[in-house]
């Protein structure tokens, strides 16, 4: 079958590689209808994930058609149409059973390597290196689903596969980055970030009663969607950020303030540059420039909440300044089970079409040109979606 | 992984070492002291630890190899790891089921090869002696003879490894409540004198695994086959790795497929196996 293999920094090819089989009894293999490329996979093409092998094949963001189940799965069936969250999870253990479903203790076979780096061992991923099992990715024609009993949700006739793929991963990151926001009536909410994650972080914050969303990127082309999506929206290069924003606001700054940039921070102002010099000789290994505007920014006794991925450590951080404000901060990966079924059935219900956030469609066989394109084109393209036939 | 150590040392040279030692070491500074240069201070820094090592009856290069040459004193048939050497290891990890059943599971020692990694049998001779084989460094296998010392049901188990062995060690297990309705708390602490004393340990660490991580892996396969009956695997999986892309590459296991009739009439599905 073809799929997308990762070699090295800006290296991926499609190569010929052998079809997936059923390797636990939970396991499910699923034909690939629809996969997409995600803003944290350009981490791994910029190679700032450790851990991948050359070979490894990518992808996270999945949906096709059940063509083999293993002996344990009761509740799908060959030729049902599923989207699989990107996180494994096992649904047994006291993390699954407690909701926090990307804190799986069972689904990643390195638990004890991810254990040494993170202090402690999380939800297997698709497609996301050896820290994070090293599981085969959906950026194929096959994939092997583990705990099939557990992920994949069915998809409702009448919902079109381009609607219903963003349910693996970016649909529900964004609503739950919104969530944790812990929005009251009446809230402002600030976003850094308009890419796809921020885009469906702008429409969730509405759909929890934000009254009004202010968005921060730097492409025209991001930030007309977010437009769009009813945002209000500012230049990070135009305006100093935190005095707008408390301009904007009357003064209080925004109730909550959502990082969705994570790690590969842009920006020109000098703790911007501080980042990329100490970067680039491995002095530091995140650039937190819009994680540190969200704590200057936000209103005192609210909330930063970080969907954004970050993988090290991070200087210069204003600690003080969020102890002064008493700030909470909500973080890390998605639930993503958790969200599913209740963002299908708006889906559903018509609120709101995923679709929107397309801007490129190919064949797996452009793939290289995707991430090409996605890296270096972000005003042009906003979310890569290909079809493995 | 920790390197055990104390503050009142033991001895660990035989008399007649000693003896030759002190000797040896004393001439050896005397006459490098007379020599006013670099080479013969170094050689009456080495003449002064001999003659250190001789009145003491303490090598501290030995302590580091895990040797001891001086004949082992009181106790010792009952101490699997001698006073002062060998490697600690403790880990620990929480398991969503009961005390007693993570007790039973342990406790038939025939079950440990399927979550301990490095163990390929464990016979069992008679109520608490058995018999272990592992795999070793470099290929190779180690084998031991071990008693179960102490037990006491759903609690702990302590066993200790026999004189003869390749390797000498002892270790407990505890089995504790966890808190909230968790399950079980199981708490392992190892002792043992791999074969180059702690030096070898921390080669091996830098070189392999550390045998902490080790433990840790071990103990979560058991919590995996104990909350989930499996241990979900990647072996056998795709990749565009150039060796894995040959067909048949993978587990012996047979994973069962549930059958067609299991399945209430559909569609065909649009997935042809034979296309394949």
């Amino acid at each position: 079958m073809k799929a997308v293999c990762w070699h090295g920094t800006h290296d991926v090819r499609v190569e010929n590689v052998s079809e997936p089989r059923l390797l636990n009894h939970r396991d499910a293999l699923v034909k690939i209808t629809l996969t997409a490329i995600c803003g944290s996979d350009l981490h791994l093409y910029d190679g700032y994930i450790p851990s991948m092998h050359k070979g490894d094949i990518l992808g996270h963001e999945f949906m096709g058609e059940v063509i083999e189940v293993g002996r344990d799965v009761q509740n799908l069936k060959k030729g049902d149409r599923v989207v699989v969250p990107f996180t494994i999870c096992c649904g047994r253990c006291y993390f699954c059973k407690s909701g926090l479903w990307s804190l799986c203790d069972n689904s990643n076979p390195n638990s004890a390597l991810c254990e040494k780096t993170f202090g402690c061992s999380s939800a297997g991923l698709f497609g996301y290196s050896h820290l994070f099992g090293g599981f085969a990715g959906g950026q194929a024609q096959y994939v092997r689903v583990p705990f099939a009993d557990v992920g994949p949700i069915k998809v409702p006739d009448g919902v079109r596969d381009e609607q219903a793929l963003f349910l693996s991963d970016i649909f529900p990151t964004g609503y739950m980055a919104a969530e944790n926001c812990n929005i009251q009536p009446g809230d402002v909410v600030a976003v850094w970030g308009c890419g796809p994650v921020g885009q469906f972080a702008i429409r969730s914050a509405f759909m929890l009663g934000a009254s009004r969303v202010i968005a921060l990127d730097h492409y025209p082309a991001r930030l007309d969607m977010a437009r769009r999506g009813q945002a209000d929206t500012l230049d990070y290069e135009d305006v100093d950020v935190v005095e707008k924003l408390k301009e904007m606001t009357g003064g209080r700054g925004p109730d909550a303030c959502i990082d969705a940039v994570g790690m590969e921070a842009h920006g020109t102002t000098v703790d911007a540059l501080y980042d990329r010099a100490m970067q680039a000789v491995h002095l530091e290994s995140d650039r937190p420039h819009a994680l540190r505007q969200a704590v200057q920014a936000c209103r005192k006794g609210g909330t930063v909440s970080v969907p954004g991925v970050y993988g090290g450590f991070i200087d210069r951080f204003p600690i003080g300044a969020a102890f002064a404000k008493g700030l909470t901060f909500k973080m890390g990966q998605t639930h993503v089970p958790r969200y599913m079924n209740r963002l299908m059935q708006h889906i559903q219900a018509g609120d709101i079409d995923p679709s929107f956030v397309i801007t490129h469609r190919m064949k797996i066989d452009d793939a290289a040109d995707g991430y090409h394109t996605f890296r270096y084109d972000p005003d042009e393209c906003i979310k890569v979606v290909m079809k493995p036939s | 992984m920790q390197i055990i150590t104390h503050r009142k040392h033991a001895v660990n040279i035989t008399q007649a070492e000693r003896i030759a030692s002190a000797i040896g070491g004393g001439l050896l500074a005397v006459f490098g002291l007379q020599r006013r240069s670099p080479a013969g201070i170094a050689m009456g820094l080495i003449g002064a630890d001999l003659l250190r090592r001789g009145i003491t009856g303490h090598s501290y290069a030995y302590e580091a190899m895990g040797i001891r040459t001086a004949p082992r004193g009181q106790g010792s048939e009952t101490t699997s790891v001698p006073y002062e050497l060998g490697v600690r290891v403790d880990r620990a990890i929480t398991i969503a089921r009961p005390r007693n059943e993570v007790y039973q599971f342990w406790r038939s020692v025939t079950n440990l090869p399927h979550f301990m990694k490095n163990l390929v049998s464990v016979t069992v001779y008679d109520g608490d002696r058995s018999h272990w084989v592992a795999k070793g460094p470099a290929g190779r296998t180690v084998e031991w003879d071990a008693v179960i010392h102490n037990e006491r049901p759903n609690e702990l188990i302590a066993w200790r490894s026999l004189p003869g062995s390749d390797v000498d060690h002892a270790g407990s297990v505890w089995f504790k409540d966890a808190p909230g309705g968790r399950g079980t708390e199981v708490s392992v602490e190892l002792q043992y004198n791999p074969p180059a004393g702690a030096i070898g340990a921390i080669f091996a660490s830098l070189w392999g695994k550390e045998p902490g991580q080790e433990i840790q892996e071990d103990l979560h396969r058991l919590k995996e086959l104990l909350e989930l009956g499996e241990v979900l695997t990647v072996e056998g999986q795709p990749s565009g790795r150039r060796s894995q892309n040959r067909r048949g590459f993978g587990r012996d296991m047979e994973v069962q497929r549930a059958s067609e009739e299991s399945f209430p009439a559909s569609d065909a599905p649009s997935y042809n196996p034979v296309a394949l």
